[in-house]
């Protein structure tokens, strides 16, 4: 009996793994066929699927309803069976009407891309230096530093965003010790103002920023700046025709990964930053937690969506059709 | 330059003493921590030369030849280029300009950008660029690749844009880092004479490091033959092959017979030195300039083409036949236009003999176990002390 019931839980696992196995082991074989290929790319895509897709137009098709007071789920049906047994579809667009309309909104998307935006060249300017050293180190050094720079991931984003509190504050640790050489009036403090939030993105984010842009410069063949200089370009000229050139791809991929997130961002503006500093994520949160207006809350959230993800389709399509131009070339 | 007959010095600069050296390198020593990668290197080379490093890896070659570019400090000792001392130029500084190996083109730039990279530092006007540009593209016989990417180029057309590169800016001197390592055989060959032939034309003074003997031969005037950080002799070609200096060089360039022994009796007048080879259990004859101290330990170099071939013991008393030899035949080698013979002496010793094919045959003349009798003169063999 028992060993019946261990070969029944165990084999379950044993046939997963097998099955796994064998799926990889399909694909290794008919990795060069059409089905081969469809069966790489089907996984992701499923995924995808599954967990963005659908969510996402559960979200869009909220959106586009109304919010009613009082029932469960909060809104009205887009799709409703009249008595007569015609199907009516209902569209509502006054959510996004809002968005326009009202201030608040289009100076909260204003205020999001504006703390984004100048967080991302900070951390660029930040990180720049730190990837540099980081590529050039040797490599027993370069682990070392790498492991140093996610060490913070250990630790809870909330947790260390909160340790800024006390960093930041009014007579906390830096105004201490600034007030202590003399460059600040005692008492001083930065919390609850738009600089703290500036400190505590670019905090959060520099490691996304010095991950993407160690790897493309660890791939610079540092040859090429002696070439440079050989043919008489000063240090600075040979890193501006050449390093910078050459890193565009992980400048661009860092500064993706710390805007994107960025720009949704809840947590450090709510915590850190004062009453103006009213950001979309925190305006998300105050129609779907405080308001319970879903629908606009969704359309909030679909606005965000179109505002990332339109700049970044269009730099993909640039860049695939420059790379096309290229290929054409050849 | 103009070599006109009975007015050497013009082609061969080193052997006039009245000649200003136009590089001159003096005592430079380098280490990466206790590792001797230049030891002491002094040495001088001519306007218009084309010069080889030759060595082995970790010979400090490639070394030299970045103190040169500006690339690396000497931690001791002085580079005068043209008369001024460059030791503490930064690269940017210098009118020299290197190729590197690995061609260092810039990926994201065009081959023609790449050509104008340099003279775009120097700030000249865009017409003059684009003029030498399209000169240097020209040069190097590949007028109509500007607008191409490096990454769509062949091997031998990237090599000769990165030639291209570096001679834009009309340097005093070029330093080639192993220019032809990246090549297949046969393009190697073809772009030995290239080479040559486009540094005759524009007449800087080349510097070429390599770690092949042939292709050192083939293209430079003079050859510094280093190891271990130290310069072992510097000569023309023809020099180095017939006189090396010591063993290493013997050895290193082409193929060479060493056998050790003692001096028995060497004759001042004539130059003749008697040698007891315990290698080949004989007394063999060979001609050296200094006389020599009786029991001076000494290795004698002979090269395989220089011994002759008997199938029958060869009549003594002749020029040709001073040193004669027996032994067996261990391997043969047939290569089209020569055969390699290893030939095993009763002693146990292997001579290396190389016969040219002459009339055309399809087998090599001799065979697995032959008897043979190998033959020399005494002035084809080199005695060396060091």
């Amino acid at each position: 009996m028992r060993a019946a019931s261990a070969s029944g839980v165990w084999g379950f696992w044993f046939d997963v793994v097998r099955n796994l196995f064998g799926w990889f082991r399909l694909v290794g074989r008919e990795f060069r066929t059409r089905r081969g290929r469809f069966l790489v790319t089907s996984l992701p895509m499923l995924w995808l699927a599954l967990f963005f897709l659908v969510p996402f137009l559960i979200v869009l098709k909220i959106s586009f309803s109304q919010a009613v007071f009082g029932q469960v789920p909060p809104y009205t049906a887009l799709v409703e069976h009249a008595a007569d047994g015609a199907v009516s579809l209902r569209l509502h667009a006054s959510n996004y009407a809002m968005l326009l309309s009202d201030p608040l909104y289009v100076s909260a998307y204003l205020k999001s891309l504006l703390f984004a935006s100048v967080s991302t060249g900070f951390c660029l300017l930040l990180g720049y230096p730190i990837a540099y050293g980081i590529a050039r180190a040797r490599p027993s050094m370069r682990l070392v530093l790498l492991v140093l720079v996610v060490l913070p991931f250990w630790t809870s984003s909330l947790l260390r965003t909160y340790a800024l509190m006390g960093i930041l504050k009014a007579n906390g640790l830096l105004g201490q010790v600034l007030s202590a050489i003399a460059l600040v009036e005692p008492g001083w403090g930065i919390l609850y103002s738009d600089a703290a939030v500036y400190v505590g993105i670019v905090y959060n984010y520099l490691p996304f920023m010095i991950l993407p842009l160690t790897a493309t410069l660890m791939r610079l063949d540092f040859t090429l700046l002696e070439a440079a200089e050989d043919l008489g370009a000063k240090p600075w000229h040979a890193f501006m025709r050449i390093t910078l050139p050459l890193s565009m791809p992980g400048i661009i991929a860092g500064a993706l990964l710390v805007f994107i997130p960025a720009v949704g961002e809840f947590v450090i503006p709510d915590i850190l930053g004062g009453p103006d500093a009213l950001t979309i994520g925190r305006v998300l949160w105050i129609e779907f937690f405080t308001n319970r207006d879903w629908p606009l809350a969704a359309a909030v959230t679909i606005a965000m969506l179109v505002l990332i993800v339109a700049p970044t389709l269009l730099f993909e399509y640039v860049e695939n059709r420059r790379a096309d131009q290229e290929a054409a070339n050849t | 330059m103009n070599a006109t007959p009975g007015n050497p010095p013009a082609t061969e600069p080193w052997r006039d003493p009245a000649a200003q050296p136009f590089v001159r390198i003096e005592g430079v020593t380098k280490t990466f921590g206790k590792v001797y990668a230049c030891d002491e290197v002094t040495l001088d080379i001519y306007r218009g030369e084309f010069f080889a490093l030759l060595g082995g890896s970790g010979s400090g070659k490639s070394t030299l030849l970045r103190i040169l570019a500006g690339l690396e400090q000497p931690d001791r000792g002085r580079i005068m280029i043209d008369g001024v001392d460059v030791t503490r130029l930064p690269p940017y500084r210098r009118s020299v300009n290197m190729m590197f190996q690995s061609y260092a083109l810039f990926p994201h730039m065009t081959v023609a950008q790449n050509i104008a990279f340099g003279l775009r530092q120097d700030k000249l006007p865009a017409a003059e660029i684009r003029d030498r540009v399209q000169h240097m593209l020209e040069l190097v016989r590949m007028p109509q690749l500007g607008d191409r990417k490096p990454h769509q180029l062949s091997g031998g057309q990237r090599q000769r844009v990165a030639l291209a590169r570096a001679l834009a800016k009309q340097p005093k001197l070029l330093l080639l880092d192993e220019p032809l390592g990246a090549l297949d055989k046969r393009l190697r060959e073809h772009t030995q004479f290239e080479l040559v032939n486009i540094q005759e034309r524009v007449g800087t003074t080349f510097i070429m490091v390599t770690h092949d003997q042939e292709e050192a031969m083939t293209m430079s005037s003079r050859i510094a033959v280093m190891d271990t950080g130290r310069i072992v002799q510097v000569s023309t070609p023809a020099v180095l092959y017939e006189y090396p200096a010591t063993r290493f060089v013997a050895e290193f360039i082409g193929g060479i017979n060493l056998f050790e022994g003692r001096v028995l009796s060497s004759d001042e007048d004539t130059g003749m030195v008697r040698i007891q080879c315990d290698h080949l259990e004989a007394e063999l004859l060979a001609r050296h300039t200094d006389p020599l101290p009786e029991g001076t330990a000494v290795s004698i170099a002979v090269r395989p083409e220089k011994i002759d071939v008997h199938e029958a013991p060869p009549p003594r008393g002749t020029v040709a036949t001073e040193n004669v030899v027996e032994g067996r035949v261990a391997d043969v080698a047939y290569l089209g236009d020569v055969s390699i013979y290893r030939v095993k002496t009763a002693s146990g010793a292997i001579i290396r003999v190389q016969e040219t094919h002459v009339a055309r045959s399809s087998e090599p003349h001799y065979d697995w176990d032959d008897t043979l009798w190998l033959s020399w003169e005494a002035a084809s063999a080199v005695v060396l002390t060091a």
